[in-house]
């Protein structure tokens, strides 16, 4: 067990490295010269270079990236070029941010999804089923931020009943933090909660067509029994198992969320940096979202070795 | 056998339905467009919907039903396109790591397994930072974020078919590594990867739209539906049309190829034959 913890953890390491040379080549790749996006092409030649010197730019390309690598290492993810605050500093107030939102979609998909995917499996081929399966395909088709904004106005503008911007503060006022994360929550929660109804549903399709849920029928169990307890449960392990894996595009989908609500998460910040070009904050917010991605997996694999015995420690 | 079952199944029917109506205004926009998408009525501003503005105008007077009739060709051409780029691309890779059990093979799959972590909007929006904003480099951002799913669904297929008898009936008879790749497992595999695409164009015209409402996909004047929705949302009170015309165009595009897609693989399917109808 302690083995196979540590190689987990130890086979994120590569795969963070992979990453953050990725990011680092797209930044300094293929943009232009970033001196020029950040001061503009009207910049004077001095300006430029002093920009350019302060960013490193001049030095040769290993030489860069040893030094990124480096400071990275230390946990020096550099400035923002024009506020010259910490970028960690930054991200460390937007990631709870993120956090909520994605914790609390999870719930919302899994409370909605998990029942509705039971109700349309067992009511198989039904009216209801029909009507589940078109939902559960419309929450694969419609964007996150489209439906973000349908609630926003909805909710937020005509009803009132949710405010419209922000996240709330921090969480010395919890109450005025989750109104703020209901909403956006809400939103990727909805598209979420289409997503596990339908996994749902045909797992639990695939277990009720199983032996021993025949079994547990033909020696008279009363059918809540035979449900609960023999379908529903086997029929959660995959679930349990995308949900985990979902937890990633979940991630992915809050960027949309967060700049609809403008809610200042890690998206935002960076979307707002890469409208703005701004350098610094482009590349180590790119860092620390895929960082954060590769953390919340690791989590979520280190967490079946927990759930699920059957997994092997090799 | 499979046909009928496909044409028994009123979800695919109707997805049928709506791919063909977008694809169909995405050819003839031209022609079905009532006005210049691009032609400004500053005089005629938020104009509300009436008999000559059927969805209304934006705040440059813009016709927004002839808009969104020329966005639907953003749109099927990035989810067409970057369908094909990712297609192309991982059924290749998939092949060689499928076919060559050797240090490649595992190089490639370490790499798609480190790329499936990410979501295909962070990958994309990486690529997007790299070669910038534009349709072009959407349609190589949403390719490249493709790729390695691909690569997965056409290795998992290698595998399975190079098992087969008559691949190793092939082999002995001394045939070609390419010859056996193209001839017996490429025809194999193709079939499924072609019932996926379906289903990933819809991802792909979705993935756009967030791309172009986020800035960082089809530049304006060039009208795409995640723009125009970007460009409404400050307007919603005054104008909601201004985003839902352009709304209930990406809701028909990726409802459309989602319910087909659907529909083709439920009826190719034969573990579903006779279940799901």
């Amino acid at each position: 067990m302690l083995t196979f913890i540590i190689r987990r953890i130890l086979s994120a390491i590569p795969t963070i490295l992979v990453v953050i040379s990725l990011v680092f080549f797209a930044v300094r790749g293929l943009g232009g010269d970033p001196a020029i996006a950040i001061l503009g092409d009207r910049a004077t030649p001095q300006a430029l270079e002093a920009i350019r010197e302060r960013l490193g730019l001049n030095e040769p390309l290993w030489k860069q990236y040893t030094s990124f690598l480096w400071r990275l290492a230390h946990g020096d993810l550099g400035r923002d070029l024009r506020t010259d605050i910490p970028v960690a500093k930054l991200f460390a107030r937007a990631v709870p941010y993120t956090i909520d939102l994605a914790i609390w979609a999870t719930v919302i998909g899994i409370l909605i999804g998990v029942p509705t995917g039971v109700l349309a499996a067992l009511k198989w081929n039904s009216p209801l089923d029909f009507i589940g399966r078109f939902v559960g395909i419309l929450g694969f088709s419609f964007p996150t931020f489209y439906l973000s904004i349908l609630l926003l106005f909805i909710f937020g503008l005509i009803l009132g009943w949710f405010p419209m911007m922000g996240g709330g503060g921090d969480y010395s006022d919890l109450g005025n933090r989750a109104y703020h994360l209901f909403l956006p929550a809400l939103s990727l929660g909805l598209i979420k909660a289409a997503f596990v109804m339908r996994l749902t549903r045909s797992s639990m399709l695939n277990v009720l067509h199983e032996d021993y849920v025949r079994t547990a029928r033909s020696k008279g169990l009363k059918e809540r029994v035979v449900i609960y307890k023999h379908a529903l449960r086997n029929s959660l392990l995959p679930v349990v198992t995308m949900i985990g894996l979902y937890l990633a595009v979940t991630i992915g989908g809050s960027i949309e969320v967060e700049i609809v609500f403008n809610r200042p998460g890690i998206g935002k910040f960076l979307i707002g940096a890469i409208q703005e070009r701004n350098y610094s904050v482009i590349q180590s917010g790119l860092v620390v979202l895929a960082v954060f991605i590769v953390l919340v997996n690791l989590i979520t694999d280190l967490s079946y070795a927990f759930i699920d015995p059957r997994i092997k420690y090799d | 056998m499979e046909i009928r079952r496909f044409l028994k199944n009123k979800v695919s029917f109707v997805g049928f339905f709506l791919v063909i109506i977008v694809i169909f205004l995405g050819i003839f926009s031209p022609w079905i467009a009532p006005y210049d998408p691009l032609e400004h009525h500053v005089i005629n501003r938020f104009a509300d919907p009436s008999w000559q503005h059927w969805g209304g105008t934006d705040r440059y007077g813009r016709d927004i039903l002839s808009r969104t009739i020329w966005g639907s060709r953003v749109s099927l051409s990035v989810g067409f396109l970057a369908t094909i780029v990712g297609a192309i691309g991982g059924t290749v890779l998939g092949l060689i790591a499928g076919y060559n059990r050797g240090r490649i093979s595992n190089v490639i799959m370490w790499l798609t397994d480190v790329f499936m972590s990410f979501p295909t909007m962070v990958l994309a929006i990486i690529v997007v930072v790299a070669f910038g904003a534009g349709t072009r480099n959407v349609i190589l951002a949403i390719g490249l974020a493709f790729t390695p799913r691909y690569i997965r669904l056409a290795r998992g297929s290698t595998l399975a078919v190079a098992e087969q008898v008559y691949v190793e009936a092939s082999k002995a008879t001394g045939r070609s590594n390419w010859g056996i790749v193209s001839k017996h497992i490429l025809p194999n595999v193709a079939g499924e990867i072609i019932v996926m695409s379906t289903l990933w164009i819809a991802t792909a015209i979705r993935l756009e739209a967030s791309l172009s409402f986020l800035g960082m996909g089809t530049q304006p004047p060039t009208p795409s539906w995640g723009m125009m929705i970007k460009e409404g949302m400050f307007h919603f009170i005054q104008a909601p049309w201004l985003s839902l015309v352009p709304g209930a165009g990406i809701f028909c595009a990726t409802m459309g190829f989602n319910m087909l897609g659907d529909g083709i693989r439920d009826a190719l399917d034969p573990k579903l034959r006779g279940r799901l109808t």
